[in-house]
């Protein structure tokens, strides 16, 4: 077939679907965005499988449980945050077993670019026992999906694809192989899939026991290469995932060639490590994310006569995504000569809000609401509307993860902050917002929960939300908010005094109060537009 | 350098100025005229107003990174003049620069403009370009990215009917006043590089 240009999202997605895909499932979050509007582009265009976004990771991964149970093919993309969200499910579906091929896809954000933290989700793998791809390439995006797929069927098991940042977010060509066709409907067996302790002891030792064959398969897997250096290198590279490209632009520069081990399965090819190990003296482990390969060889007491070099050695950081200059570094090469740099001070540009965006006409409103309230807390959630953390807003006191907003202010109302805010996103209450709304709805919380509805999730690049218009009202009056302090109002700067009062006159009342703050993000707006 | 085996080029500018599509503009020509790509892009909260850059690296050999080398870069071609000096580290000591000289101001410490084109004269070779000035000569002022593609083009290693045909691809569906106003940016843009 013809080559593609693809991003590694789209290689993914392209691979689940000629997997045979019967259906995917979504939240949008950077950097795994992209594979579910690949999707849903293509199913839009044949209308062969299901594509479609969720509430929440949550339930994007039981959605997509459901389907692996009918005996049909399933794949579940999120950020690696997500996955958090998703834990429940996933931990447990280590137990139920997949009964249709069950993809997760966890993509990974290393150095933050548009994340809270950069926790590795080959980890999560670990901790589920699960088998784990990492693709370096574009074609092995491709390629690993596919045969995550047929893996899944063959051992039973979910598997986890992990992607990173810059190979989501990087275009490149992949040929694709011949589409297959999907399952056919076939439920899987009520005792493994019904999780009660007496068939949950049962399917554990499953997984247990499929260890050793997960081992074998790694071990044997063309995708994990071990390349030997020359008689008498004593250098030997073990790498995986974005880190083993940068392990190879330098790779040139390095004589006498080293060996050299690529990772590209988990649990880790033991068998191929120890043939590694064998000849070399000085081994360097380059990984993306944090140092498990590295951390699983080390262990409390190191190699004994070996000298292991990497991120726990100091050699690469522990922090941030590597890039081909460290992995130089610490590949003992000097730096490539540069153009010259002069002192010049450059100014950063941070992201910040668009001129004229509708949350920046709330953050002023609410700045004038509680002047004369010193004490005042505004607990912000995840969205562009974090963004007002930054001057000139400096209207945000928190952001920890989706739906954080609404508890913390609850939290915080009854440890005596006073007024106490929440604000967050239309999509991010859909999220996991609502449910915490009606805990403190439950308990009338003297606090303030601002809902921005910009009736789009904005940052992503304005995928469909949930919680928006007429049906987020009626979620809020739904979960106990008397319908007296639901308060609904359009920010624009001609409205800032109108506004301004309305909050106030909620951050006097000793209760529960919601304001929905409704205008169209302009991005979308615009976007729409265009079409 | 100087090979036409190889290109890496770092696009830069400011988030919504149209990065992606020089880049879409000029990876398509690539693949046309038989090169191997990869392309790095920025996605996500750093798209709304903040610095973006892109790393586009053409070969006819195999490419390892996604991201270009520290060193290796053989163009800059930024949308904006402060972006530019933001990536110099990546620019090999004979590499070019392509710039435009507007000036997008969202942030309170912005440089002088004098002062920044002072700095961005220094650099040997480089072509500075009134983007905003010629983009409004095309008939858009939203075809500053497209005058600076047009700048850089004569020294991309690409030819120039493979980049026009894949700008009419780009904006054809926009309708012909777009697409008109973004071929006469281009030409613009490539005559005041001469």
């Amino acid at each position: 077939m013809q080559k593609e240009i693809l991003l590694g999202d789209e290689a993914v997605a392209l691979g689940a679907i000629h997997a045979g895909l019967t259906a995917a499932y979504s939240y949008p979050g950077t950097p795994a965005s992209e594979i579910m509007d690949y999707l849903i582009r293509a199913s839009e265009s044949h209308r062969k499988f299901i594509a479609s976004w969720s509430v929440n990771e949550k339930v994007a991964y039981e959605e997509a449980l459901g389907v692996s149970f009918a005996g049909k093919r399933a794949l579940v993309s999120m950020k690696h945050v997500g996955l958090n969200v998703a834990a429940d499910p996933f931990m447990s579906s280590s137990l139920t077993g997949a009964n249709g091929g069950f993809v997760v896809v966890a993509a990974d954000d290393p150095s933050m670019h548009s994340s809270q933290n950069e926790q590795d989700s080959r980890f999560f793998a670990k901790f589920a026992q699960i088998l784990c791809f990492e693709p370096s390439d574009h074609q092995e995006a491709y390629d690993m999906t596919r045969q995550a797929f047929d893996l899944s069927e063959r051992m039973k098991i979910p598997v986890m694809v992990r992607m990173v940042t810059r190979l989501a977010h990087s275009r490149s060509g992949v040929r694709p192989g011949e589409p297959r066709s999907q399952n056919s409907l076939k439920p899987g067996a009520r005792q493994c899939w019904t999780l009660l302790p007496t068939n949950a002891r049962v399917q554990f030792r499953k997984i247990l026991d499929l260890q050793s064959k997960l081992l074998e398969f790694a071990n044997g897997s063309p995708f994990n290469r071990l390349v030997p250096g020359p008689i008498g290198s004593r250098l030997g590279i073990i790498t995986s995932g974005i880190a083993y490209n940068y392990v190879m632009e330098n790779i040139g520069d390095v004589e006498p060639k080293p060996s050299i081990l690529k990772v590209s399965t988990y649990p880790i090819p033991e068998g191929l490590i120890k043939t590694l190990m064998n000849s070399a003296e000085t081994i360097l482990v380059a990984e993306e994310g944090y140092p498990l390969i590295e951390g699983t060889l080390k262990g409390f007491f190191g190699i004994a006569g070996k000298n292991l070099v990497g991120k726990l050695s100091g050699h690469l950081p522990l922090a941030g995504e590597l890039s081909p200059e460290v992995v130089r570094r610490a590949m003992d090469l000097k730096p490539l000569p540069t153009q010259k740099v002069g002192d010049f001070k450059l100014s950063s540009r941070p992201p910040q809000l668009c001129q004229g965006c509708p949350h920046a006409d709330t953050f002023n409103a609410l700045k004038k609401a509680l002047k004369g309230y010193p004490g005042s807390t505004i607990f912000s959630d995840i969205g562009c509307y974090t963004l007002g953390y930054y001057p000139p807003y400096n209207a945000v006191d928190s952001c920890v993860c989706m739906g954080a907003s609404v508890g913390m202010a609850k939290g915080g109302a009854e440890a005596g902050i006073h007024p106490s805010i929440a604000v967050i996103g239309d999509s991010t209450f859909g999220h996991s917002g609502m449910t915490s709304l009606l805990s403190a709805a439950a308990f009338n919380t003297n606090m303030v929960l601002i809902v921005l509805d910009n009736c789009t999730v904005a940052m992503t690049g304005g995928q469909p939300s949930f919680a928006t218009g007429e049906r987020l009202l009626k979620i809020i009056e739904g979960v106990g908010v008397p319908k007296e302090h639901i308060r609904v109002i359009e920010p624009l700067p001609k409205n800032l005094e109108t506004n301004a009062g309305i909050l106030k006159e909620e951050i006097q009342h000793p209760g529960i109060s919601v304001v929905v703050s409704v205008r169209e993000c302009l991005e979308e707006a615009r976007k729409k537009k265009k079409r | 350098m100087t090979s036409t085996r190889k290109q890496d080029i770092i696009l830069a500018g400011v988030g919504g100025q149209g990065i992606l599509s020089i880049a879409y503009i000029i990876d398509s020509a690539a693949l046309k005229e038989g090169f191997s790509i990869k392309q790095a892009e920025v996605h996500g909260m750093s798209q709304r107003g903040g610095a973006v850059q892109s790393h586009l690296r053409l070969s006819r050999d195999l490419i390892w990174s996604d991201l270009i080398p520290r060193g290796e870069a053989d163009m800059i071609l930024s949308v904006e003049p402060l972006e530019t000096l933001r990536y110099l580290d990546f620019l090999h000591p004979q590499g070019k620069v392509v710039t435009s000289s507007t000036p997008y101001i969202n942030i309170p410490d912005y440089p002088e403009r004098d002062t920044l084109l002072a700095e961005l004269r220094k650099i040997p070779g480089s072509i500075i370009v009134d983007s905003e000035k010629l983009a409004k000569e095309a008939g858009s002022s939203r075809t500053q990215n497209t005058v600076v593609l047009g700048a850089a083009s004569k020294y991309l290693v690409l030819k120039e009917e493979t980049l026009l045909e894949f700008i009419r691809v780009l904006f054809a569906p926009r309708g012909e006043v777009i697409l008109e106003a973004n071929l006469k940016a281009f030409a613009l843009g490539r005559e005041a590089a001469l």
